[in-house]
């Protein structure tokens, strides 16, 4: 009779929702949390950098430069794909494929939106004087976006995927991308959006 | 005990194992971690040819065997080998092949990920290593420091350094996820944390470490690449940027890399004590504790590597007092061997004795590192001699020799034969004496004055004497290893056949056959206590003595029942085409500023990339599910 | 496998949380253009900030419905990369 062992990443008696308890699903997670927790220190990192170049404008513009009525909205919609995909997931787990691609393509949509509205805001950043090298203030904003922005792309990619994955065969634990792991790390992606629109655009100290 | 299960008792047709192809689509961790060890050691003489050119260039002074550009791209090359194509792979060859095994799986969590993690290794430092001959290797220094590193751009050399550095950086993130991931989930049933092998315990601790300061240096890389490429700002001080944030930023790093290199060494020590003492590891909780102490330690110390940057006296103390604080829980670890050596049964073949130089090496290079925590004294040891003795006496007196150490002892496990004891004691001998004479004199050198990454030194400084024996030392290491490659091959085709458990061990994958079938063991065992197959074969007499269990007193050992069948993984082709197409985009990326061709490297390698990592995501994990 | 329904949120749960993440930042926006504030705009931002992170990790992201392990490994790293960057920060005598 095995013995159960017993720590934190064991799982003992009644389980929460089925897909706790499976163990190829608990690894999966496992190995997404700690993924999500390395991110933590690359954009950690990225805002430490724009933090310590905030006012190093070297004569170009600074932070007057944002549109914050304009990054509100993009912001907002960015927060929502995070409702539309946690509605995606909670339709798979009801093995609801079809409501399930749905929302995963309005969650792709919204991320696509938000990714339109930073090159919209970009552009317009760059006709007004501010680029990668007018200084290390624009550096590090550039960098801080633009590889968030990037993270965005990536994962409307995985979103796209799934959809792909969903149309031909139905999403299964057998396959390596399921929706909940995608799901952890479009919500990451938001949060890091949070904190970059609290930090970089509202705080401005 | 012969294997006479067939496929269809297993559940499942295991892959072939015959020819260039089943090595280029394996996914089974012994196979990755053979593949490390490997290129590991190819590195090694790689980048030992480059110390040999060094230390002959400086045997004498006024040396003249190679310019000073050639000699800075060399002891940057020797850096950047040593630390990120030798040291990490055999740490990670070491942690793929006895991970699963020494916690009772099958294999790691997600053994694509685990091919993809050595493949992109193997292209990144290929494509470092081809800087030679490709554009010029990178000549800042393994640390890189700005503005030297940003400011030259008509040579692609630092470019090559900076994406190098970046996709390795990949590929140890991919490798330590995944054996976070197999750790943490995947061990057997009894089997607690408190009941895990140290080798186990030092790597988890060592994964999160490259997990949280991996990404750091990833963005310190991509600001130098800007930089250098597009313009940026972040360290060019005319524009009010700071060179000092990428000292920072590769030190949160680089501090917690060097834990990385020595703990896995650490943990290998912490098995072979015990066995040949004939006694349990001393202080089993201690050990590992304070090897997650320093762990978290290892991230409060990096800018005791910048005491002359001028970062003030708060910092400076600050950083003093940290790093005096993580002398420690090392020396604990310390006592702790010492202890589990004291009244123990010793005996002494190879892999005891490079345990033992371990120890003694290790202490050495660990003491010369709280010298450099007393801060005025630092101010005299930086950029100095004194500084390359001491992270030689940590690095190859304690990495080298705790990894060597590790291959005398798991050889027979990899191979079914054991290394041959003469040459090992030779082998050990010259490595011991060679390597002392090479950078015992170094800290004399520093101290007296010289300068570390010059190419040369003037007559009548008196140091000719110090760094002609270096040199002759150098040349004695490159000897030993001439028997440890012989020894190696020697016994690999005529050693003595080996068994299950030569050593008479402790840990799980002594249990198993040498070497073990690919699905690891028959039956996944269950654990009742740490060093559990230690207890299957020994009870206790009155007295406390360790008396031999018959088998009738062993009885059948407690083994999982898997009704149906083992789940093991497939060979896939993916991850190495994954791993080609991000290493052609890495590429592609070191020569974007040269012109059409990085852009065309660049777009052929994200299409490769797209293609493996969608193919790898559509594919099931095993073809055969029950 | 059972499945326990009493620690799962439902749809109804995110749209209500999805709301009172969206009020959130109206008031977070509107913050800056409130004089009277200034003397505390920081802190108040930041609270709104951590308190949006929290409630997308702890519900959006399941994090308080799931195992503890996967709680630890992400607040070690959110905690350890807080004060890293605070020190670094501190010693560019930037904070």
């Amino acid at each position: 009779m095995a013995t159960a062992t017993d720590d934190v990443f064991e799982v003992d008696g009644q389980t929460d929702f089925e897909s706790t308890g499976d163990p190829i699903h608990r690894t999966r997670k496992t190995a997404m949390w700690v993924f999500l927790g390395s991110e933590v220190f690359f954009f950690g990192a990225m805002i430490a950098t724009f933090l310590l170049y905030r006012h190093t404008t070297d004569g170009g513009p600074g932070a007057e430069i944002f549109n914050i009525p304009f990054t509100s909205a993009s912001s907002f919609v960015l927060l929502m794909s995070s409702l539309t995909m946690v509605l995606a997931d909670n339709a798979f787990q009801k093995s609801d494929q079809r409501q399930g691609r749905i929302w995963l393509i309005g969650t792709a949509l919204l991320g696509l939106s938000f990714l339109a509205g930073q090159i919209f805001e970009f552009t317009e950043f760059v006709n007004e004087g501010l680029t990668i090298s007018t200084s290390p203030f624009g550096s590090s904003f550039y960098m801080l976006t633009g590889f968030h922005g990037m993270h965005v792309a990536g994962g409307v990619l995985m979103i796209a995927l799934l959809v792909a994955f969903s149309l031909r065969r139905r999403l299964s634990p057998d396959h390596g991308m399921n929706v909940e792991l995608v799901a952890l790390y479009w919500h990451f992606v938001d949060i890091v959006w949070i904190v970059i629109f609290t930090v970089v655009y509202l705080l401005q100290i | 005990m012969a294997l006479t299960t067939t496929p269809d008792d297993l559940g499942y047709t295991p892959p072939s194992t015959k020819g260039l192809w089943s090595w280029i689509t394996t996914i089974d961790h012994k196979r990755i971690g053979i593949m490390y060890a490997v290129s590991s050691l190819v590195f090694f003489l790689v980048g030992g040819l480059e110390a040999l050119l060094i230390r002959t260039q400086l045997a004498t002074a006024n040396g003249t065997l190679v310019s000073a550009d050639a000699y800075n791209q060399l002891f940057t090359m020797h850096g950047l080998t040593m630390v990120f194509a030798v040291i990490m792979p055999i740490a990670a060859a070491f942690q793929n092949y006895f991970i699963p095994l020494m916690i009772g799986a099958r294999d790691v969590a997600f053994p694509r990920l685990n091919a993809f993690a050595f493949w992109l290794f193997l292209f990144s430092v290929v494509l470092l290593t081809s800087s030679f001959f490709l554009g010029g290797s990178p000549d800042g220094a393994w640390v890189g420091y700005a503005p030297l590193s940003t400011q030259i751009q008509e040579y692609v050399r630092m470019d090559y350094y900076s994406i190098g550095a970046q996709l390795l950086g990949f590929a140890s993130l991919a490798g330590s996820i995944n054996f976070v991931a197999t750790i943490f989930t995947m061990r057997a049933p009894g089997m607690t944390l408190m009941r895990m092998p140290v080798f186990v315990w030092m790597s988890v601790v060592s994964s999160f470490l490259l997990i949280f300061s991996l990404p750091v240096i990833g963005v310190g890389l991509w600001q130098i690449f800007i930089d250098r490429n597009f313009g940026g700002l972040f360290y060019e001080a005319q524009a009010s940027g700071d060179p000092l944030l990428w000292q920072h930023l590769f030190w949160i790093f680089g501090h917690p890399e060097v834990y990385v290199l020595i703990l896995p060494a650490f943990g290998i020590v912490s098995e072979i004590l015990p066995v040949f003492s004939r006694k349990p590891l001393f202080g089993y909780s201690f050990v590992v504790f304070s090897g997650i102490a320093i762990g978290f330690l290892g991230f409060g110390v990096w800018a005791h590597h910048m005491f002359t940057a001028g970062m003030g006296p708060v910092a400076e103390a600050g950083f003093g007092l940290a790093t005096m604080l993580i002398a420690i829980p090392t020396g604990v670890k310390i006592f702790n061997w010492i202890g589990t050596m004291w009244g123990g049964r010793l005996t002494f073949p190879a892999p005891m004795l490079f345990t033992v130089g371990f120890i003694a090496m290790f202490l050495i290079g660990g003491i010369s590192g709280v010298t450099h925590a007393v801060v005025p004294a630092n101010t005299q040891q930086h950029d100095s001699y004194y500084v390359v003795a001491h992270f030689h006496y940590v690095l190859f007196g304690g990495a080298v020799f705790g990894y060597v150490a590790g291959a005398y002892y798991w050889f027979p496990k990899w191979t079914g034969r054991l290394m041959n004891e003469t040459i090992g004691k030779w082998n050990f001998w010259i490595m011991f004496i060679g390597f002392n004479l090479t950078f015992a004199p170094q800290h004399i050198l520093g101290l007296d004055g010289m300068p570390r990454r010059t190419y040369r030194y003037a007559e009548g400084m008196g140091w000719d004497v110090w760094n002609l024996m270096s040199t002759i030392g150098a040349f004695l290491i490159a000897v030993s290893f001439l028997f440890f490659i012989y020894n190696l091959i020697a016994s690999y085709r005529h050693g003595k056949v080996a068994g299950n458990d030569p050593w008479d061990a402790r840990t799980l994958e002594w249990t198993t056959t040498s070497p073990p079938p690919v699905y690891n063991f028959e039956e996944v065992p269950v654990v009742h206590h740490q060093d559990d197959f230690w207890y299957r074969k020994y009870g206790v007499d009155e007295d406390g003595r360790a008396v031999k269990l018959t088998p009738e007193q062993a009885g059948k050992p407690d083994v999982v029942v898997e009704e149906h069948g083992m789940h093991m993984p497939s060979p896939s082709y993916f991850p190495i085409i994954a791993a080609t197409g991000v290493a052609l985009l890495g590429a592609g990326l070191v020569f974007i500023s040269s012109g059409p061709i990085g852009f065309a490297v660049i777009a052929l390698g994200a299409v490769v990339a797209l293609w493996g990592i969608v193919g790898w995501a559509a594919e099931p994990v095993t073809r055969e599910m029950h | 496998m059972s499945t326990a329904s009493h620690a799962h949120p439902t749809p109804k749960t995110y749209w209500l949380i999805a709301a009172a993440l969206a009020v959130a930042t109206a008031i977070e926006i509107a913050i800056p253009y409130i004089e009277v504030l200034d003397p505390v705009r920081a802190p108040l931002l930041i609270a709104f900030g951590a308190a949006k992170f929290v409630t997308v990790v702890a519900v959006f992201m399941h994090l308080r419905y799931d195992l503890k392990g996967y709680r630890y490994v992400f607040g070690i790293a959110v905690v350890v990369a807080i004060l890293l960057f605070i020190v670094l920060l501190a010693v560019f005598r930037a904070l």
